[in-house]
């Protein structure tokens, strides 16, 4: 029989606020342990939190970017348990009315990924354990959540792969959260379940807890997936529970079966007001959402003939396509633009982070300016290419590289001298070109194009040494 | 006619007729002398106290004026947080707990110099009707010894029924500032929810609990209510006093006010408690007001409702004991589980432990809706009946406690009915509304009896008129034999 895989994420994902949701405490990661702390974000008896209103606009950010509703109404919940990285025993979190609703992601095969819910929340401590002892950090204690629910719409592991990145581009590129899934400010529970193909009846799921990569996620959904399968093909039964994915020897284990579950005895945070949310703020925060990825790579591919490797490229971060645009302001094909951007500058960055910070020396005006060159004929392509080595190298602007002589361009006597120098001092190539040997002419422009520092034109290089041969 | 005592003080350290220091030196010295009968304080702070009353006496020195609760002899209930002085809650498992910042009330308080003489005797958690459940012991009834002082701010109340105090702050979850007042023969003022910020104040039931002064008279707790009922960004649920300071229109009178009974409030009354309620509603028609009379059947709800979310609430807001970050922690555990479990069940008294339980069950699956889903329905039953009732009427008159102070050992040998002594209190915690206790008789024994005056939300002016005027126009008050003499 032949299974198809059903799964859902539960996404977490650490909002960029300066402060925590609470308290007025730094979100910075790492620090002294219990240094980025204070009485309320440690529970002490008595103090009450005060919610952060960038946590709310952050969130409803994050909603409309991915197609939700917003609700008018919204209030927060005590999730009420146990464990001593919590200080409060119950984590504030929302409960029956979170912030975002009906949502979806579209994939690149045209399914969606419909959201349930994405509501705000705070984070736990972490535990530390060491020699023996186990101490509690309250530092990330407090900091900003929202949790991002899909539908069980996931039915194989390249769309969960494209579900998470598409996650990941979409809260960066909206400046909410840098997603970097190795320092935890994203992490995922796949819930995970099997059916024979055709069926439409979801079958028993198993929930992998906090998983922070995508390989990861990858190669625990693949294993799943299959002892699953092997599961009831030998006429077993997949028993529900709480598995940990163990990178090493990429297996699962059990955490908690189902009777074990938490009670979590939600009930309204007293401590804390409704959250309103008048339909106004809503326009207000959609009219400072950047145009998204998706939108902006279907332009590039409409608006500005880009193929589709490249517009997926230079949409990928906010801050390449950004610089992208400044960059092709005023210049005839942006297609040059985005080789220079994909080949060299690319190159020059080590790696995918690198990208994103996108930190070069040039700006996308000192781009622009060598782009116009190429436009208005006066340097050629070779030129640029070195020029734009040395701009990356130096920082200087083409103005500062280029001399007069470079910029001057080529005049057709000279052009014509060339070609005609080429061919005297040449004699071997023109004989062989003479007995048939076509290629013995791109030496002759060869001559020509470095006698004129790249100035000339090659075919009309070409053109004019074949006349002259006769 | 019972005079200010705040005021009448005031204008002695003014004129210089005493110091600060002597001031404060005589509390301290009655505070030797009788706690050890009240055991209305678990800590004294000599030195706190003398510190701020030598700063007042250093500014009358300089010949400035100084505000009225400056240099004044108070106390706080043990649940109210102080920077560096320990806040017990009258719990072992907080036994040795000194938070590290203050609550809003005593901030304010602090900056105007008020002469701190210590922290008083509680319920456990704010968990009882007597005082005594209390780690400490119960605190006494200045008019009995040996009788209860009432709870949950027993402490308080017979620290400034005694006075080893000239008054004190306490919180007032289901009656708790009230009841004690009424059972020392005082004045206690509960203030709407969200007139007084409950940041610092060490939470049983977050959505009833109230931060409140308790006085030796109406006019005492005017001044102090508009001193601390100010919005405090820190406690979202605050949103200060609306209007005019109450002292402003304290004096005004209540003719043409309408004063209304409910009946439901005047069922199993004791006789001579119900006799005291309604004597003070003919002294109102002889000041000119109208009394009316209604029903207010959602009050037969009100226990129940108290009960169960107050419990519910408790059982998340004491989760955090668990021995990791302060407080009492168990020695001997097997591991981390072990210790949290140990450090509960040694930490907790029995009252409190039975409210965490009864808590978490009806917020647990499977009975949430039965009981917490109800309970909340039923409290907007009652919010509804309350602001019915204020279209008939400004003020609802009606008994504090059905009774007097129960004698010592009484609460516990009957847990049942101590609860249903709760039974005039609570429907205004439910409600979220201001209500005032005053004396108004004593019973057979000269143990007081109190009546509460309740008003519509942020209508603090109306109750502590209605109380100012009766209160001027009678003379309830009875001196205990305890504390500093005049």
């Amino acid at each position: 029989m032949k299974y198809e895989m059903v799964a859902g994420f539960e996404t977490h994902v650490e909002l960029s606020t300066n402060t925590k949701i609470f308290c007025s405490c730094t979100t910075q990661f790492g620090g002294e342990p219990n240094t980025h702390c204070c009485p309320v974000c440690i529970g002490l008896p008595g103090t009450l939190p005060k919610l952060n209103k960038r946590v709310v606009e952050y969130a409803i950010k994050a909603g409309l970017a991915t197609n939700c509703e917003i609700a008018e109404i919204s209030k927060m919940d005590r999730k009420n348990y146990c464990y001593p990285d919590l200080p409060k025993a119950y984590q504030i979190s929302q409960f029956d009315k979170p912030l975002c609703e009906h949502g979806y992601i579209p994939l690149s095969n045209g399914r969606k990924i419909r959201l349930t819910r994405i509501h705000i929340e705070e984070d736990a401590g972490k535990l530390v354990h060491s020699r023996g002892n186990t101490l509690v950090d309250y530092n990330r204690g407090g900091v900003p959540l929202i949790e991002i629910v899909s539908e069980p719409d996931i039915r194989s592991i390249d769309e969960a792969r494209e579900y998470v990145e598409k996650l990941q581009l979409i809260m960066r590129y909206i400046g909410v959260s840098d997603c970097k899934m190795q320092e935890g400010s994203m992490r995922c529970d796949v819930n995970i379940s099997v059916r024979p193909v055709g069926s439409e009846r979801l079958g028993t799921r198993t929930e992998i807890k906090n998983m922070n990569s995508i390989t990861f996620i990858a190669k625990a959904m693949e294993y799943e997936f299959n002892r699953q399968v092997d599961l009831l093909e030998s006429g077993e039964k997949v028993v529900q529970e709480t598995l940990r994915y163990d990178d090493v020897t990429n297996t699962t284990s059990s955490m908690r079966g189902k009777e074990d579950a938490n009670d979590y005895r939600y009930f309204r945070d007293p401590d804390l007001v409704t959250i309103n949310v008048p339909r106004e703020r809503v326009e207000e925060i959609k009219k400072t959402l950047p145009e998204l990825p998706i939108a902006k790579q279907q332009r590039y591919i409409d608006e500005l003939g880009l193929p589709e490797t490249d517009a997926a490229l230079l949409t990928k971060y906010r801050k390449i396509a950004e610089f992208y645009e400044k960059a092709i302001e005023g210049t005839k094909n942006p297609k040059t633009a985005a080789n220079f951007i994909i080949g060299q500058i690319f190159s020059s960055l080590e790696n995918e982070s690198e990208k994103e910070q996108f930190n070069i020396k040039i700006t996308p005006e000192a781009l622009s300016e060598l782009i116009k060159l190429i436009d208005s004929g006066k340097i050629r392509m070779n030129l640029a290419k070195s020029t734009l080595d040395k701009m990356l190298e130096t920082g200087k602007k083409p103005s500062e590289l280029l001399s007069d002589s470079d910029l001057a361009g080529l005049d057709e006597n000279t052009f014509n001298e060339l070609c005609q120098k080429a061919v005297e001092s040449n004699p071997g190539a023109v004989a062989d070109y003479k007995n048939g040997k076509q290629k013995a002419v791109k030496a002759l422009v060869g001559f020509v194009m470095k006698n004129s520092r790249g100035k000339a034109d090659a075919l009309k290089a070409e053109k004019k040494i074949i006349e002259i041969i006769g | 006619m019972n005079k200010s005592k705040i005021a009448s003080l005031h204008d002695m350290l003014q004129n210089k007729e005493i110091s600060c220091a002597e001031l404060t030196e005589k509390y301290i010295e009655a505070i030797d002398r009788d706690n050890g009968s009240l055991n209305a304080y678990v800590t004294v702070t000599p030195e706190t106290a003398m510190e701020s009353a030598k700063t007042v006496d250093k500014k009358i020195a300089d010949g400035k004026e100084i505000g009225l609760l400056e240099g004044i002899p108070m106390t706080l209930k043990d649940n109210i947080s102080t920077d560096g002085i320990k806040t017990t809650c009258c719990s072992k498992i907080l036994e040795d707990y000194v938070p590290i910042y203050d609550a809003t009330v005593w901030d304010i308080l602090k900056k105007q110099n008020a002469v701190l003489l210590g922290k008083t005797n509680m319920d456990e958690f704010a968990m009882g009707s007597s005082c005594e459940t209390s780690y400490f012991g119960g605190a006494k009834n200045p008019h009995s010894l040996s009788h209860v002082a009432g709870g949950s701010s027993g402490g308080v109340a017979s620290a400034v029924g005694g006075n080893i105090a000239v008054y004190g702050l306490g919180s007032d979850t289901g009656g708790s500032i009230r009841q004690p007042a009424s059972f020392c023969g005082i004045v206690g003022l509960k203030p709407t929810y969200g007139a007084v910020s409950r940041y610092g104040l060490i939470a049983y039931a977050s959505s009833f609990d109230q931060i409140g002064p308790i006085t030796t008279s109406v006019e005492d707790a005017a001044a102090v209510f508009d001193a601390i009922s100010l919005h405090d960004e820190r406690d979202s649920t605050s949103q200060g006093r609306r209007g005019a300071p109450v002292c402003s229109t304290l004096k005004d009178g209540v003719k043409g006010t309408k004063i209304g009974i409910a009946k439901e409030y005047l069922e199993s009354l004791r006789d001579d408690v119900k006799k005291a309620v309604l004597d003070a509603a003919e002294v109102y028609k002889s000041l000119g007001a109208e009394i009316v009379y209604f029903d207010l059947p959602a009050l037969k709800f009100a226990l129940p409702v108290y009960y169960i979310l107050a419990c519910a609430e408790a059982s998340s807001n004491l989760g955090r004991y668990d021995g990791i970050r302060y407080g009492f922690k168990a020695d001997n555990y097997l591991n981390v589980n072990d210790m949290i479990k140990k450090t509960r069940s040694q930490g907790f008294g029995e009252e409190v432990k039975k409210r965490i339980l009864l808590g978490t069950y009806v917020l647990s699956s499977g009975y949430y809706d039965a009981y917490y889903k109800k309970a909340q329905n039923l409290r907007g039953t009652i919010v509804n009946a309350f602001k019915d009732a204020f279209t008939k009427c400004d003020v609802i008159l009606a008994p504090t406690v059905p009774m007097t102070a129960f004698e010592n050992g009484h609460a516990a040998d009957d847990p049942i009915e101590t609860y249903m002594t709760d039974i005039c209190t609570v429907p205004v915690n439910i409600a979220g509304l201001p209500a005032v206790s005053l004396p108004c008789g004593a019973d057979d024994k000269g143990l007081p009896i109190g009546m509460q005056l309740i008003g519509n939300t942020f209508d603090e002016s109306a109750i502590l008129r209605a109380a100012y005027s009766y209160e001027n126009a009678t003379d309830m008050y009875r001196t205990a034999d305890f504390g500093v003499r005049p």
